[in-house]
């Protein structure tokens, strides 16, 4: 018994722990400042499970149970069930279309007794799992386009099929896996030419097209110009240029509005133009919204997130103090329990309460890329980035849409926001690093 | 193992730190330099509810409520809680259909949205709201009842003097700078608004927190910041209610004023103006239904003309004369003359309604039988005194103590908008005559006419002014304010003394009022039955009434003055009374002083006086144009409105065929309808210059 105990202390990385803790302590106190009211009984509503706090405060306890069982586990088990832990995930993931309920324009939630769970969610883990098992294969050679493109398909198809199921949001997440395969030596060009096709699409939703398209024109006319020695002697790089000059018009004439017209609901492209403080001008289905809405006051699309940059904005240096929160305890800020959490703290704890929360979440990511850094084993390490990568994705893109820097996306703050399974899978994510991490002396393949 | 691409581990870590960095700014952005968040959040949250405290009551010299607060109740509704309410009962206690309940939802919902509450039925009658209340159990779910203070006007007299409490208009908005909001109550007329800020009190403010539909969920910071209102104080009044009632009973159906003031301090006990109209009808949800009709009346019941009536003085003026003339010295008590049934030192004669020998020989007889010629003379005696060289300082002397007598200027009376009367300056009538005039161009000045103009309020003043030997209060309503601290600065004006004329001798002032109280007993106002034990002070007056009718300058019945004070010894109040239409000063105006007299005195009326009342309170001396100016008022309106509109809906009811035939006047020259006569515009309007065209005798 003692000896078994030592054994599962052994190398586990208690800062880890303590970082994991906090934040769940952290997010509990900020649901409890959204939810309770007045007159509450607290200690018997926080055991009742009637109230949000108290349903965070049980799925923790199911959490920790579920961590606990990942610490006892032997750590050779995930490298050896990777691919079908991967399986299993994408079986969840097609499960969905058959047997999901319809719950807030989603249709990701499969619902059995009065819980909900949300595969999209859990396949995170699988697909981390299965990267790392495909990247520290010995066979696999990542410096081959067969490999990268390989892992990309891994990383990716869950995504294609989160966005059938109309949670965008959710399949942006699995874009962060590149992070793991940068790491991993994905060529820096293939990064660069991510970002520029992402810049070339906000350039489009930005500015005029036909202006763009002549910036275009004489970008590479520039570009032609400067070169003309070597375009006169390799024909090859002139014809390089004009291709790249037709793919970004293509893109910002044809691509970016069949992207919006086709693939993105109206919600989404109205939230992503909400964020330039422009009309949709893709809208061209004017239904009776859109004829009502001619006299329209306020621009619904932004509304949840002007709320939430007043609660952010009224905290002020030091905040209202937690309980005293005008936006937040009166229901201003849309979703605060799950993904405008971050507003309650901006509110009650102002810009240090903030800026603390922030510098833990950079404490625990820069601890997993250490952690992930030290270890022996490609698989241990794959799967710390990957972890690395999906918090913060999360954190980014979660705070970036409460304060108005990024469109609303609908994803949770690790360990902070409500909802079981983030949580628990959020907890899994990171029960499992800690266990590899345990065993960091052992060449794990 | 070897560990290829490890320098991108800090690359990683760069870009971590560096978004964090940039979402750290915005923060920073958001939190620490813009500062407008906070206001916004407030904004948002934090409802400033202001609390109106009830409006102070105003009391009669004898302390009863003239008006009073009362609490209505309105039925309000929030329509996101309506739910299991047994509609079909509510119908029936309202006494509406289904069809009518759904309507009014949907104007709820329309008005205020869903989650906010709206009246559902405003200022419920008393026994609806008690039957309401009854029954609230079974609404409770989204109705409930909302109390709502409300003016009410127990004797349902004095209109004109109280005023009326109704919204602030854009105007008073305005001048306020910021103080009144669209929504608020103040005083708009009368008392109400001439003690406006002692009446209103202080209003109260609570924070309440509201939720993000706008529902008031709680007190902000436990009302901390809130501050409690504190109720508009009382004001105690000279007003005898009873007199008033008994003034306006009496003045029922004539057009003309009451005024009753107290010589001794300047208390206004008694002030009527006819036609009026009942307080309650401009109290809470009756104003609109009532204040466009009585706008559009051409008869003006809204017009107090106690205060903005223009009338000319006619022989009410003629003690004051005869003050000023024994002051300057150019009449004694033995002066006379000799009338024959006109005076004829001017080029026109000016008529005198007595003929007999020896109705002027001395001062007393000339008041007492209101000789015109010994006036006219009297006149011409003081503004040409060679004292002062020329008739123009003479004039300017005459004017002096005209103003003096607080004719020709705002008397300052605590009422809004009082008017000035008409006492012409030296540049008028040089204005208007090119310089070339002297005492005969206006020698009927003598006798209260030419361009000279005063309010019954200035008679009546003018009557305190004798009956106290030369000083006088100005006229008011208040006497204290409940809880009166030495801040309210604005009684001060009416505890001052005005002694403009103690300077004329006690036996000048003794001479003039024995020849008033001649008037009553041997005089023009001897027919008029006596109040046995009291010896009353008067003059009569009568002037002519002349009005344009369909074009012709038409002569119409005379309108009838009278001013006394009394007792003569200690007098205890004074009056001046005027009615349109009423013939000689003593057939109306006379009998209805006399029993104010006796009712004020005496503290009741005798048998046989309680039926005069009567008689005269049953007399219609409305004036017989009326209706027919009344016709081309609306039809000239209806003109317009349809050139306006080109909507001939407004034209529909003055066609012949549907005028019925009961209405049609068939005794005055035919109205021409759809023919906008321009003075019939002008009569839509009520116009505080009334029937200009009158002369005296």
């Amino acid at each position: 018994m003692r000896d078994d105990k030592a054994s599962i202390g052994k190398g586990v990385d208690g800062s880890l722990i303590a970082l994991y803790l906090l934040l769940v302590a952290i997010g509990i106190t900020a649901i409890f400042a959204v939810t309770y009211r007045e007159g509450d009984p607290i200690v018997s509503s926080f055991f009742s499970f009637k109230t949000d706090y108290s349903k965070q405060f049980y799925f923790f306890i199911i959490a920790l149970a579920v961590g606990t069982f990942i610490l006892l586990t032997d750590s050779k088990f995930f490298p050896a069930t990777a691919n079908l832990w991967y399986a299993v995930g994408i079986v969840l993931l097609l499960l969905v279309f058959p047997f999901h309920s319809n719950v807030k324009g989603t249709e990701s939630i499969i619902r059995f007794g009065g819980f909900q769970f949300q595969p999209a969610e859990f396949c995170k883990v699988c697909v981390c799992l299965a990267l790392a098992k495909y990247l520290s294969r010995i066979d696999t050679d990542f410096t081959k386009t067969r490999s990268q493109l390989i892992a990309a398909a891994i990383a990716v198809s869950p995504a294609l099929i989160t966005i059938l199921q109309k949670e965008t949001g959710l399949a942006l997440v699995y874009f962060s896996f590149f992070l793991v395969m940068y790491r991993e030596g994905l060529p820096a060009v293939v990064l660069i030419v991510g970002f520029s096709i992402a810049a070339l699409v906000i350039a489009t939703l930005v500015i005029d097209p036909n202006i763009l398209a002549i910036a275009l024109t004489a970008i590479a006319a520039l570009v032609i110009y400067l070169n003309r020695r070597q375009v006169k002697r390799n024909k090859g790089l002139l014809i390089t240029i004009v291709l790249i000059w037709g793919v970004c018009v293509g893109i910002q004439r044809f691509a970016v509005p069949f992207l919006f017209r086709h693939i993105l609901q109206k919600h989404q492209t109205e939230r992503i133009f909400s964020l330039f403080g422009k009309d949709n001008p893709y809208n061209d289905a004017p239904d009776e919204i859109v004829a009502a809405s001619a006299k329209k006051p306020v621009n619904t699309a932004d509304y949840n997130v002007r709320q939430s940059k007043i609660a952010i904005g009224s905290g002020g240096v030091l905040g209202k103090g937690l309980l005293s929160g005008t936006q937040t305890r009166y229901d201003f800020v849309p979703e605060q329990r799950t993904d405008f959490i971050f507003c309650t703290i901006g509110e009650g704890f102002g810009f240090a309460g903030t800026t603390v929360l922030l510098a833990i979440y950079l404490i625990l990511l820069f601890r997993i890329v250490a952690v992930a850094e030290r270890q022996r084993s490609v698989f241990s390490r794959c799967y710390a980035y990957g972890v690395a990568a999906v918090f913060f994705f999360h954190i980014t893109i979660n705070v970036c849409m409460t304060v108005g820097l990024a469109p609303v996306i609908g994803i949770p703050l690790p360990f902070i926001s409500y909802g079981g399974t983030a949580l628990i899978t959020f907890t899994i994510l990171l029960a499992i690093l800690i266990r590899l991490d345990a065993d960091r002396q052992m060449v794990l393949r | 193992m070897p560990v290829f691409n490890q320098s991108r581990s800090y690359i990683i870590r760069i870009l971590f730190l560096v978004t964090f960095l940039v979402i750290a700014g915005q923060l920073l952005n958001l939190q620490v330099i813009s500062g407008k968040y906070q206001q916004l959040a407030e904004n948002n949250a934090v409802f400033r509810k202001i609390v109106y405290p009830s409006r102070g009551i105003i009391y009669d010299r004898k302390n009863r409520a003239i008006l009073n607060n009362t609490i209505t109740y309105d039925l309000m509704v929030t329509p996101s809680e309506v739910s299991g309410v047994d509609t079909a009962a509510l119908c029936q206690l309202l006494n509406i259909d289904t069809a009518e309940f759904k309507a009014r939802m949907l104007t709820a919902i329309v008005r205020n949205g869903r989650y906010r509450p709206s009246p559902f039925e405003q200022l419920l009658t008393p026994q609806r709201s008690a039957r309401l209340e009854e029954n609230m159990w079974r609404f409770n779910r989204g109705f409930y009842l909302q109390e709502r203070k409300l003016r009410t006007y127990p004797f349902n007299v004095g209109a004109h003097m109280i005023g009326y409490v109704g919204e602030v208009d854009s105007g008073i908005i305005a001048r306020s700078n910021g103080f009144y909001q669209p929504g608020d109550l103040a005083g708009r007329s009368g008392i109400e608004s001439f003690y406006e800020k002692i009446l209103m009190g202080q209003r109260g403010v609570q924070f309440l927190i509201k939720d993000n539909k706008n529902r008031l969920v709680g007190p902000y910071e436990q009302g901390a910041y809130d501050t409690a209102e504190v109720a508009g104080r009382g004001l105690r009044t000279y007003i005898d209610v009873e007199l008033q009632q008994l003034a306006e009973k009496m003045m029922a159906n004539k057009v003309g004023s009451i005024v009753a003031l107290e010589p001794r301090s300047g208390g206004i006990i008694t002030m009527v103006s006819g036609p009026d109209y009942n307080p309650n009808d401009l109290s809470g949800s009756a104003f609109r239904k009532n204040y466009g009709k009585m706008v559009l009346d051409v008869s003006a019941p809204l017009l107090n003309r106690a205060i903005k009536g223009q009338y000319p003085a006619g022989s009410t003026y003629k003690p004051i004369e005869a003050l000023i003339g024994l002051n300057e010295g150019v009449l004694t008590p033995r002066s006379g003359i000799g009338c024959s049934g006109a005076y004829y030192g001017c080029n026109r004669p000016v008529k005198c309604t007595e003929k007999w020998a020896g109705h002027a020989d001395n001062l007393r007889e000339a008041i007492a039988h209101s000789c015109n010629s010994f006036f006219s003379n009297a006149y011409r005696l003081i503004v040409d005194n060679p004292k002062y060289g020329n008739v123009k300082d003479g004039y300017a002397n005459w004017k002096h103590y005209m103003n003096a007598f607080g004719y020709g200027d705002r008397l300052g009376v605590d009422l809004p908008s009082e008017n000035k009367g008409n006492i012409p300056d030296t540049s008028k009538y040089n204005q208007v005559y090119r310089n070339s005039w002297n005492s005969c161009t206006n020698v009927t000045l003598g006798i209260g006419q030419d361009m000279m103009l005063v309010t019954p309020l200035q008679i009546a003043n003018s009557m305190c002014i004798v009956a106290n030997k030369g000083y006088y209060y100005t006229p008011h309503f208040v006497r204290d304010i409940d809880g009166e601290t030495p801040a309210d600065t604005i009684l001060n004006a009416f505890r001052k003394k005005h002694e403009v004329l103690t300077h004329i001798s006690d036996t000048s002032y003794e001479t003039v009022i024995g020849g008033m109280y001649d008037v009553t007993q041997v005089g023009t106002a001897k027919y008029i039955p006596k109040v046995p034990g009291i010896d009353i002070c008067a003059k009569t007056g009568t002037a002519e009434n002349y009005r344009v009718l369909n074009g012709v300058r038409t002569k119409l019945k005379d309108h009838s003055i009278f001013a006394c004070f009394a007792p003569r010894e200690n007098p205890k109040i004074a009056i001046a009374v005027i009615v349109e239409n009423g013939g000689f000063g003593s057939t109306w105006a006379g009998p209805i002083a006399f029993l104010m007299i006796e009712k004020y005195l005496t503290d009741s009326l005798r048998a046989d006086r309680l039926k005069e009342v009567d008689r005269i309170a049953e007399t219609n001396l409305m004036p017989g144009w009326l209706p027919q100016a009344q016709y081309k008022a609306d039809s000239a309106r209806a003109q317009f409105y349809f050139k306006l509109t080109k909507d001939s809906a407004y034209l529909k009811k003055f066609f012949k065929k549907d005028i019925p035939h009961d209405k049609r006047d068939t005794t005055a020259p035919k109205p021409r309808p759809l023919v906008v006569y321009k003075h019939a515009l002008e009569a839509t309007e009520p116009k505080n210059t009334i029937d200009l065209k009158k002369r005296t005798t």
